[in-house]
């Protein structure tokens, strides 16, 4: 404990010393910069600051200059109650309720340590909206893995999903959706991201600053450990090399009973009146709340170091402030409030300590046994980073992979090969049920989950009295935006747009969590940046804004990068939950209907990448304004009760959601493939813009006439049968084709448990 | 009729059905009252229910140490003097950590966490939480458990059979390795009830997969009346 500590008094009087920043993960440029702004050397308390805030993953380093469409390109809305740039966007959805949701990636971390990486990928998430005022209600996962029968999928898979479960359920939050995509691009690199969603009334909404000098800093929730020192830096802002030492210290570990209590406590606190500003501590711990707090409010915070709680006595002060110990909150509260507040603790258990003070004087400094040992401006810590306008270049081998389209996979020319391709579809990993995963997940706690997987979106009652409700899904075909980026992020736009749709609810706002490659790589910077501007352009086109998001570069193995991954969430606010469209056939007699144009789109298709193993030529077509006037049709049907299942047709085609909407109740159908196309296309063709929905017989014409008036195509195809009966499809190449429902539910079933159970 | 019928719901630290179980009191047409693990007092309330979640983290063993809440000591002597209670999932493993029932409940057998719509058939009526039943009624109602197999000794077991203190039995599929297919059981004056799967997530029908699990609310509220 006699360790020498390196005070600014030092930095001053020693400015020569070498200091280990590359090993921090800081370019010679940056640390430049440090020197410059500071006019002196950092200190090492201050450099271990400046490299975590700095790190791509807190700094938005790269990406910044093309976040900034978000905000170019924002619709005219005003539903936005809080924008880009809060610990989460926060959106009103009417009779005074504001709901809040953001997704984030913990993709590293779950690489390294799948249990732990994934249940504080929930953790923080959490925090980030509890942050707001809210309280979280449900979660969701948006998850892809490398190839199903790859080993390490085997390792991760499970690991990841009892990660989820084992932090979500424990914290009391209904799990009602996500995504389980398999492709090998994800070998090495994992995607777990974490959304979350909460609610409350508008006048609840806080943000994270630190305003009124002489109100107390306050450090609550769990004491302050080792683990996860340099998490953002360390782990998300670099790419895995073979051979690299192990990084398993950098992962955080997660204590989901501390953070049920921290949810809990916080609420009380905040609903009491006693918080002046909050921040939670996720990726930097203290280094990123103290400078974010100071930064947006007085400009100033004196903060003695000593009082932060530790686990382990022998942290070191660099330590202490890199810590990305999990469970810890960081609030502003008036030294005439700081007994209730501390009282509202006490009664949760949660531990509380008063670590500093809100200064005007335009530093944060802080004190370590009596000794500042950082006194920087910290605005340049928390907001005035780097900014860095990467090289982007269109990759080489982008137009030979567009020239490589589907045609020339041999296609199913008799009804026994769509039957076995059928089967072979419902059978594969991406498309198999998700029920092993999902069962691991409680999806009923808090009594107001409406809709959860397999549904199309999740949906939640906000509001028990009116039933007022919001729905969510997250989506992305990596494959669609490896083929074209600008189309992918749009074609991502359009799937969740689409989901919500469906259940009933109208869309109303956007979240994304950008999954990436390098962005060190021109070709990957260029996927990127084409992406960014797809989605912007697109949410411009459909008039719902971007709330926040995330980006998580590096998620590459030497210089194989994933498949660009833009992972769109919407959320959709309904006025009465109990007007919801589920995906299920119901009652026999009801006519089925496609509602939408088919085309010969079968690029990127889920039958090129299952039957074929291909990818490549240009992803189907995006239809914005269709998609827009498909989602009204949909509202409208839901709202007036004239349609009785809805569900998306994307990966596998109207075969899949056929398939999907009978097994969800063991409910058949028959319907005939109309007579002027061609039975594959039809069957298994990914064009966009196209639900099958269902009606009861005297309400069918309502439904179609909803449809005209929005110059959507509404075609009868058959009717539901019987439970328990079979899906039969009539005129595929001249024959009819039934499907037992038991059997396509055993091989629906069947596949997760026997890769992973 | 059964207005002004009070049913405390305890929340320890980590408990998460607490909002849940108040919910179906209220739909049930009681009056839910809010019990605080710190308060040594049940403030006179008719029937007590200790609801799911991970009191305490689990950490120890299920309900290890919310059987030593403040709360627990004049809720185990009310127990013991006939008071109604149900532990539904953690509130069972508290109520066998508390003795107020025997056996244990021990990690799912398959080793994962499940959450499923379950079928259970009702086995006894004659408890204050299934008199509303009929016997051998078959329902559906979720079960989310980790650690939900009921184990006991044979000897433990043959009583309990014999006693006619299996309330519950599940249908088709044995989720979690219990014993005998128990989903719950009661002590021997059938005031006290433990039940594994979660009758509260079961009692609209837009948010469970059935009503089914409402009659073990409204069971306990018409036995107030009539007693």
């Amino acid at each position: 404990m006699s360790r020498h500590v390196d005070t600014v008094a030092d930095a001053t009087a020693n400015s020569d010393l070498e200091q280990p920043y590359a090993e921090l993960g800081l370019k010679p440029d940056e640390y430049a910069r440090i020197r410059e702004i500071l006019g002196r050397r950092p200190t090492s308390a201050e450099l271990a600051m400046y490299s975590v805030m700095w790190s791509e993953h807190c700094s938005y380093k790269s990406s910044k200059v093309h976040l900034a469409q978000f905000g170019d390109k924002k619709p005219e809305t005003d539903v936005l109650l809080v924008g880009i740039g809060e610990n989460a966007g926060v959106v009103d959805i009417g009779d005074g309720w504001a709901v809040t949701f953001k997704v984030e990636s913990h993709n590293h971390p779950s690489y390294v340590e799948p249990y732990q990486g994934a249940a504080t990928g929930i953790g923080g998430i959490v925090r980030d909206i509890l942050s707001m005022g809210a309280r979280p209600v449900a979660v969701m996962d948006p998850l892809r893995f490398g190839a199903a029968d790859h080993p390490d999928t085997r390792r991760v898979l499970p690991g990841v999903v009892a990660g989820i479960g084992g932090y979500g359920n424990c914290l009391g939050l209904p799990n009602i959706g996500g995504e389980i995509v398999f492709d090998s691009s994800y070998q090495g690199n994992p995607l777990v991201n974490a959304l979350c969603v909460g609610t409350m009334r508008h006048e609840d909404i806080h943000l994270a600053s630190a305003k009124g000098v002489g109100n107390l800093v306050v450090l609550y929730g769990a004491k302050t450990g080792g683990d996860g020192i340099g998490g953002v830096s360390v782990l998300a802002s670099e790419t895995f090399d073979e051979g690299g030492p192990a990084k398993r210290p950098s992962v955080q570990v997660g204590d989901p009973f501390m953070e049920k209590l921290l949810i809990e406590c916080t609420l009380e606190v905040l609903h009491a009146g006693l918080v002046e500003g909050i921040q939670d501590l996720g990726g930097a711990g203290i280094s990123c709340a103290t400078s974010e707090l100071a930064s947006n409010g007085e400009g100033g915070m004196h903060v003695t170091l000593d009082s932060v709680p530790l686990r382990d006595a022998t942290l070191t002060p660099e330590e202490i402030l890199m810590s990305e110990s999990q469970e810890r909150m960081c609030a502003i509260v008036t030294p005439a409030k700081i007994e209730a507040f501390l009282d509202i603790c006490r009664k949760w258990d949660v531990t509380a300590d008063v670590i500093g003070v809100v200064t005007d004087s335009g530093r944060l400094v802080i004190e370590w046994h009596g000794e500042v040992i950082v006194d920087v401006p910290p605005r340049t810590v928390a907001h005035d980073g780097p900014v860095y306008h990467r090289p982007l270049a269109r990759p080489t081998w982008q137009d030979t992979l567009q020239a490589d389209t589907s045609n020339s996979c041999a296609r199913p020319t008799t009804a026994e090969q769509v039957t076995s391709t059928i089967f072979t579809l419902v059978g594969s990993p991406n498309l198999a049920a998700k029920t092993w995963v999902t069962s691991q997940y409680d999806r009923y706690v808090l009594g107001n989950s409406i809709l959860a997987q397999p549904e199309d979106s999740g949906m939640i009652r906000v509001d028990e009295v009116t039933g007022r409700g919001v729905a969510i899904s997250t989506d992305c075909n990596g494959r669609f935006a490896k083929l074209n980026p600008y189309d992918g992020a749009k074609l991502a736009l359009a799937e969740s747009y689409r989901n919500v749709a469906a259940t009933g609810a109208a869309p109303l706002a956007v979240t994304n969590c950008l999954n990436f490659g390098s962005p060190e790589d021109p070709a990957v910077m260029w996927q990127f940046s084409e992406a960014v501007r797809g989605l912007a352009d697109g949410c411009l086109e459909l008039g719902i804004p971007v709330t926040g998001g995330n980006v998580s570069f590096y998620n590459q193995t030497g210089t194989v990068a994933i498949h660009p991954t833009p992972v769109v969430g919407v959320l959709g606010v309904i006025d009465d939950v109990a007007l919801r469209t589920s995906m299920a056939f119901v009652n026999e007699g009801d006519v089925v209907l496609v509602l939408g144009d088919t085309y010969d789109e079968l690029n990127g298709s889920e039958w090129a990448h299952v039957v074929h193993r291909h990818l490549g030529g240009l992803p189907p077509r995006v239809d914005l304004d269709a998609e827009r006037r498909l989602a009204e049709v949909l509202v409208e049907a839901a709202r007036t009760r004239v349609v009785s299942a809805a569900h998306d047709v994307s990966d596998g085609g109207i075969a899949q959601a056929l398939v999907e909407m009978a097994l969800r109740r063991d409910v058949g159908a028959t319907v005939a493939v109309p007579s002027d196309v061609d039975s594959f296309v039809y069957l298994f063709s990914e064009s966009t813009a196209r639900v099958v929905v269902t009606a009861a017989p005297h309400q069918v014409e309502a439904l179609e006439s909803i449809a005209a008036q929005r110059k959507i195509a509404a075609v009868r195809i058959g009717f539901v049968t019987a439970p328990g009966s079979e899906l039969c499809i009539d005129s595929v190449f001249g024959e009819t084709v039934c499907l037992s429902l038991a059997q396509l539910h055993d091989t629906a079933e069947a596949t997760l448990p026997a890769l992973f159970g | 009729m059964t207005q002004g019928m009070r049913i405390g719901v305890v929340t320890f630290p980590g408990s998460l059905d607490d909002r849940d179980a108040a919910r179906a009191v209220r739909i049930a047409g009681g009056e839910a009252v809010a019990l605080w693990h710190g308060d040594a007092d049940l403030h006179g309330v008719d029937a007590v229910i200790l609801p799911g979640g991970f009191s305490y983290g689990d950490y120890l063993r299920c309900g290890a140490i919310a059987r030593f809440a403040p709360v627990m000591e004049p809720l185990i002597d009310a127990a013991n003097g006939g008071l109604p209670v149900l532990g539904i999932c953690n509130g069972f493993q508290v109520l066998c950590e508390s003795h107020l029932l025997p056996g244990a409940l021990v990690r799912n057998d398959h080793l994962h966490f499940i959450c499923r719509d379950q079928q259970i058939r009702i086995e006894s009526t004659t408890t204050a939480w299934t008199s509303s039943y009929a016997a051998g009624q078959e329902i559906v109602i979720p079960l989310k458990n980790g650690e939900g197999g009921y184990v006991a000794d044979s000897a433990t077991l043959d009583q309990l059979e014999g006693d006619g203190r299996v309330v519950a039995r599940y249908v088709g599929i044995n989720p979690n390795g219990s014993r005998r297919d128990i989903a719950g059981i009661s002590n021997a004056r059938g005031n006290v009830v433990g039940l594994m799967p979660h009758p509260e997530h079961a009692v609209e029908s837009l948010t469970g997969p059935t009503t089914d699990g409402l009659a073990f609310f409204t069971s306990v509220l018409a036995g107030m009346v009539n007693a």
